[in-house]
């Protein structure tokens, strides 16, 4: 870990302006950050400790969704009642993720921003282009179990770890962000996490001194609500494949379906022509297959990850035989 | 003693204490923080931190210290270009470190940076610059097998064993099971990370460290650092675990005492989690041949085990682990054979239940393999081929209740119930098997010395260079002292983990409460002679109960007998028991899992292992050890796998994030270990077996039946990850 200075910021205006600077990192449950910092794959020379900023709370919107502070904690986000009423996707893809010590630390923010898991990233002396951009790939053709089979590059093939960014996205969440000259925007979850193409160093749309203020959630959709996580054991274990599903049937018979999966791509990955296929569609295999087809075009294994294809095919054909018979 | 005849009755065999489930009598200690590990010693100690080779095999052609040693805090920054030199063997004689500019593996220090803080001297060994001139090895074990030899290692067992002819008896079996299973490389994963503290007074060397075996660790450090034997004091009350990991000296114990004699004060370093897969040692991968001839009635008429394991080149130890199919089965036929492949990785060695843990997840699902080939309960083929004596040397076993162990836990577990037939069995969305598998471990003895005194104030203490790793050695001889002397548990001191104390074997090998505990047995006999001599009564015949001795109507309290203290030796050598007789504990591992019908996913669902392993010491620790042993083999069946990238030569998932052990959510309520009332009269004075390794010894093997019996996938390459059974899975509908 390389020295840093250390300070709280007294507002938001003043975080942004702090974060702006070069080599500052803003910090919040800090669960992963510090891991990073340890191994001297993040050397930030400056932290700004936001947990004390008021932006921990979960607010009903005047649509009718929620508007979630970025510090609130993934624990405190999944027992919500009204998250757990109506976004039990949300909850449930919360729970799943991590233990519940982190849970308790984790933000909200910070597990969107959170970094790959992949193994050559964490280590320094191995090369890997999100690190050192130009460094080349290690994943490509070395142990790739964890890495993504859509949405990777040549360049990068580390997955998004995160639950929660899953759930967000079948739920078609806002990203709400203000700079350090005030201005605020808000992104929608489709566009924060970036594909790596050429440039894996890049992983979200925020700008430099942008700093994430609340996720908000819309009015919750019809239909059921499931998320499943295939992983190695039982707990502690980042997914393998999710599966967000929010599907709205009726006697046999799909209305609408949004589907988003974990642990394949970049960036949770949602693919409209898959939800097509399943909407005023008859449930069966017949357009439960149709969707795996479409969610799963392009997929690409690396090796040790090709069985993610026919995983994430079963995993959709389960969720979706489940959520239709509730 | 010399171990040599059975042992008959003795003071034990009233189990008043002994045998009972009590406490660990340093329970309180540790949960209240008030038992302290070496890391915890001494608050102004210097800080060192290991910076490791990122090269698997080569030279160092420079190495740029300035900007480390002008980074705060930092005092010292050894390499190869300051250290001494440094005395040599294999990794079990000596632990020569930063002997460059040569590097033989990936993760070997290459320098240590010792500063005023933790942080900055992990701070100042990131600025370490090191070049490397690098160069090509062999690193994975399936790559290079046309390379393997025959290894000869001093201490063990031979490598290869053959009785009658077996290549004849397989050809002509009528019915013949070959099979191939690998298992991958482990990681012991304790949860003390290796630590040690040193610290000089003049040419004399104290080390907190943590190390199973300290009159071992005694020798090696003094041949490293080429000082002799008496000036040097490894200090250990308190271990978080070993697995083996901590059997041998690792490179914190020599680098903190090169660095702490250099700079004339305490040194401390502590490897992190990631540092520990390559500094110190691992368990190699396997590749295992089982080759099983039997007649029409699945009775053995050859038997063979081929094993491939890997090391560093320059080490003779293999993994063993076609041992125990010298003695398991029957058959008059037999071939047994490991072979070792040099390669240019970290060491292998032992790591819990070396040989056995991996070699029956091979042999017993090859018995599973065959039961379902003769059409025959697995339990019943095993019954078939129970052996009167060892087969391979003749000689009888020492005590064996293997069949009790399957028959008891069939009883228990419901075997009944288990459709032969594979993918039978639903439960909503699971496919549901169970499973079994045989256990058993070699139960050696090993030399012994310990020191017991009762004091005026009736208190009697125990002092001997063992060591607890967490096991309960420190409550169990505390239970054996009391119940010999008549004292109360709490008036027996025991003092343990120090090298001024008696030389103990350690914690390793399931030696360690045989071989402490007889140790202990002899020095409370030669006690219990001293105070009835002196209250004028014949040893032989003179109780011991109440803090009294007593004979007939007479009873005298012992502390009129200690005057100002009374002091007893006692001691324990394997003597030839360890040869005329076949030793081993037993056990019989039962499990019930589900395999998701989509996914693959396989969760435990029930455990239970039935053991015969002599006298159980407290029942208490027993059981947590023959769980923890279960668990361990639930992780080996479903989660360990060390993943070596060849391109590096390196272990790629070097945390504990993606090195999976199994978590509380992946073991079930359901699981217990029952113990068999057995006495061994010729294992060792207390009549007991060791139990720490075989709770291991065939659990993953259950699982793995379990797995085939719920969806008909045999996978034959450990872990068993769902990707392994995907294509095994029934259609979706």
């Amino acid at each position: 870990m390389k020295a840093f200075s250390y300070g709280r910021a007294r507002s938001l205006a003043d975080a942004a302006a702090t974060a702006n600077k070069p080599g500052f990192k803003i910090i919040a449950g800090g669960t992963n950050l510090l891991d990073l910092m340890k191994l001297q794959v993040e050397t930030p020379s400056a932290l700004v400790d936001i947990n004390r900023l008021p932006l921990d709370k979960i607010e009903e919107t005047s649509e009718g969704g929620l508007r979630i502070g970025a510090l609130v904690r993934n624990s405190d986000l999944a027992a919500d009642p009204r998250v757990r009423q109506h976004y039990g996707v949300l909850s449930r893809a919360l729970l799943a993720g991590a233990s519940a010590q982190l849970r308790n630390k984790a933000t909200t923010a910070g597990n969107l921003l959170q970094r790959t898991r992949c193994y050559y990233f964490y280590d320094i002396t191995k090369p890997c282009n999100k690190r050192v951009p130009g460094s080349g790939c290690s994943a490509l053709a070395g142990f790739n179990r964890i890495h993504a089979i859509l949405g990777g590059s040549e360049a990068c093939i580390a997955t998004h770890p995160s639950d929660m960014a899953v759930a967000m996205r079948a739920l078609d969440a806002k990203v709400e962000t203000t700079d350090h000259e005030g201005r605020t925007r808000a992104i929608p979850i489709a566009d924060f996490q970036r594909l790596p193409g050429r440039t894996p160093e890049v992983e979200s749309a925020l700008a430099s001194g942008e700093i994430v203020t609340a996720v908000t959630l819309p009015p919750p959709p019809p239909g059921v609500q499931v998320y499943r996580k295939v992983r190695d054991r039982a707990s502690y274990a980042f997914a393998l494949v999710s599966v967000a599903a929010i599907v709205d049937s009726v006697r046999g018979r799909i209305r609408s379906a949004r589907l988003a999966f974990g642990g394949v791509a970049p960036k949770p990955w949602r693919i409209a022509a898959a939800e097509q296929r399943l909407t005023n569609e008859a449930v069966g295999a017949r357009s439960f297959d149709a969707a795996a087809d479409a969610a799963l075009e392009g997929a690409r294994g690396a090796g040790a990850n090709d069985f993610k294809i026919p995983l994430t095919r079963r995993t959709l054909h389960a969720v979706l035989g489940e959520i239709t018979r509730i | 003693m010399d171990m040599n005849a059975p042992v008959g009755a003795n003071a034990l065999d009233a189990e008043r204490i002994v045998g009972k489930p009590l406490d660990r009598i340093d329970g309180r200690l540790k949960v209240t923080g008030g038992a302290r590990y070496a890391y915890e010693m001494q608050q102004d100690a210097l800080y060192g931190f290991v910076v490791e080779a990122s090269i698997a095999k080569g030279k160092i052609t420079s190495i740029d210290t300035l900007a480390a040693e002008r980074s705060p805090g930092v005092k010292l920054v050894l390499t190869h270009r300051n250290a001494p030199k440094q005395g040599t063997g294999n990794h079990r004689e000596a632990h020569p470190v930063l002997t460059g500019p040569v590097v033989s593996s990936y993760g070997e220090p290459v320098a240590f940076v010792v500063a005023e803080t933790f942080e900055q001297a992990r701070a100042a060994a990131y600025l370490v610059d090191v070049k490397y001139d690098p160069k090509g090895g062999h690193f994975a074990l399936p790559q290079h097998l046309g390379l393997a030899r025959v290894p000869h290692q001093a201490d063990g067992a031979p490598a290869d064993s053959e009785v009658g002819n077996f290549s004849g008896a397989y050809a002509s079996a009528p019915v013949q099971i070959d099979v191939s299973y690998g298992t991958p490389l482990q990681s012991h994963a304790m949860m003390e990370p290796h630590a040690t503290l040193a610290m000089w007074d003049g040419d004399k060397l104290t080390l907190h460290t943590a190390n199973q075996m300290l009159n071992q660790g005694q020798r090696v450090i003094a041949r490293t650092l080429n000082i002799p034997i008496g000036n040097v004091r490894l200090v250990s009350p308190f271990i978080g675990g070993g697995f083996g990991g901590k059997l041998w000296v690792n490179a914190d114990a020599i680098l903190a005492a090169i660095a702490a004699r250099y700079l004339k004060r305490p040194v401390k370093v502590a490897l992190t989690r990631q540092q520990i897969f390559h500094v110190t040692t691992h368990r190699s991968d396997t590749i295992q041949r089982v080759r099983l001839g039997t007649d029409r009635d699945g009775r053995i008429v050859a038997i063979g085990h081929d094993v491939f394991s890997g090391n560093l080149r320059s080490e003779q130890v293999y993994e063993a682990a076609a041992l125990q199919t010298r003695s398991l089965y029957a058959g008059s036929n037999r071939l047994t054979r490991h072979r070792l492949v040099p390669l240019d990785i970290p060491v292998a060695s032992s790591m819990r239940a070396p040989g056995e843990a991996v070699g029956l997840l091979a042999l017993e699902c090859a018995m599973d393999e065959l039961a379902e080939k003769l059409k025959l309960d697995p339990i019943e083929l095993r019954i078939r081929n129970e052996p009167a004596e060892d087969p391979e040397r003749h000689v009888p076993y020492s005590s064996r209740h293997l069949v009790a162990c399957m028959q008891e836990g069939a009883r228990r577990f419901g075997w009944n119930r288990r459709n032969p037939v594979p993918g039978q069995v639903r439960d909503g969305q699971w496919l549901v098997g169970i499973g079994m598998s045989a256990g058993t471990r070699g139960n050696p003895l090993r030399f012994s010395k310990a020191n017991l005194r009762l004091d005026p104030d009736g208190v009697a203490t125990v002092r001997m260079a063992m060591t607890d790793i967490g096991t309960g050695t420190y409550t169990i001889l505390a239970q054996i002292a009391a119940e010999m002397l008549g004292l109360p548990l709490e008036r027996v001191q025991v003092d343990l983990g120090d090298t001024i104390f008696p030389e103990a074997a350690g914690s390793g090998g399931s030696f360690g409460a045989a071989s402490s505990g007889s140790a202990l047995f002899e020095a409370c006999q030669a006690l219990r002679q001293k105070l009835a001599t002196r209250a004028g009564m014949d040893p032989e015949t003179a109780r011991f109960a109440d803090g009294r001795v007593a004979t007939g109507e007479r009873s005298i309290n012992l502390t009129e007998l200690v005057g100002s203290g009374i002091e007893a030796e006692g001691e324990i050598s394997p003597g030839r028991n360890n040869q005329d007789l076949s030793q081993q504990s037993y056990g019989a591992h039962f499990a019930e899992i589900g395999v998701d019908q989509d996914t693959g996913e396989v969760r435990v669902r029930r455990m239970l292992g039935v053991f015969a392993a002599g006298r159980v010491l407290n029942a208490k620790t027993a059981r947590s050890q023959a769980i923890g042993g279960m668990v361990f083999g639930a992780g080996a069946a479903l989660h360990e796998d060390l993943v070596l990238d060849p391109r590096f030569g390196y272990f790629v998932n070097h945390d504990l994030a993606e090195y999976h052990v199994p978590v509380h959510a992946d073991i079930p309520p359901n699981i217990d270990a029952i113990f068999l009332p057995e006495l061994d009269e010729r294992s060792n004075p207390l009549k007991s077996k060791g139990i720490g390794e075989l709770g291991i010894c065939g659990a993953g093997a259950a699982i793995a039946n379990a797995i085939y019996n719920a969806c008909g996938a045999r996978i034959r390459s450990y872990p068993i990850t769902l990707d392994k059974i995907l294509t095994d899975l029934p259609k979706q509908s």
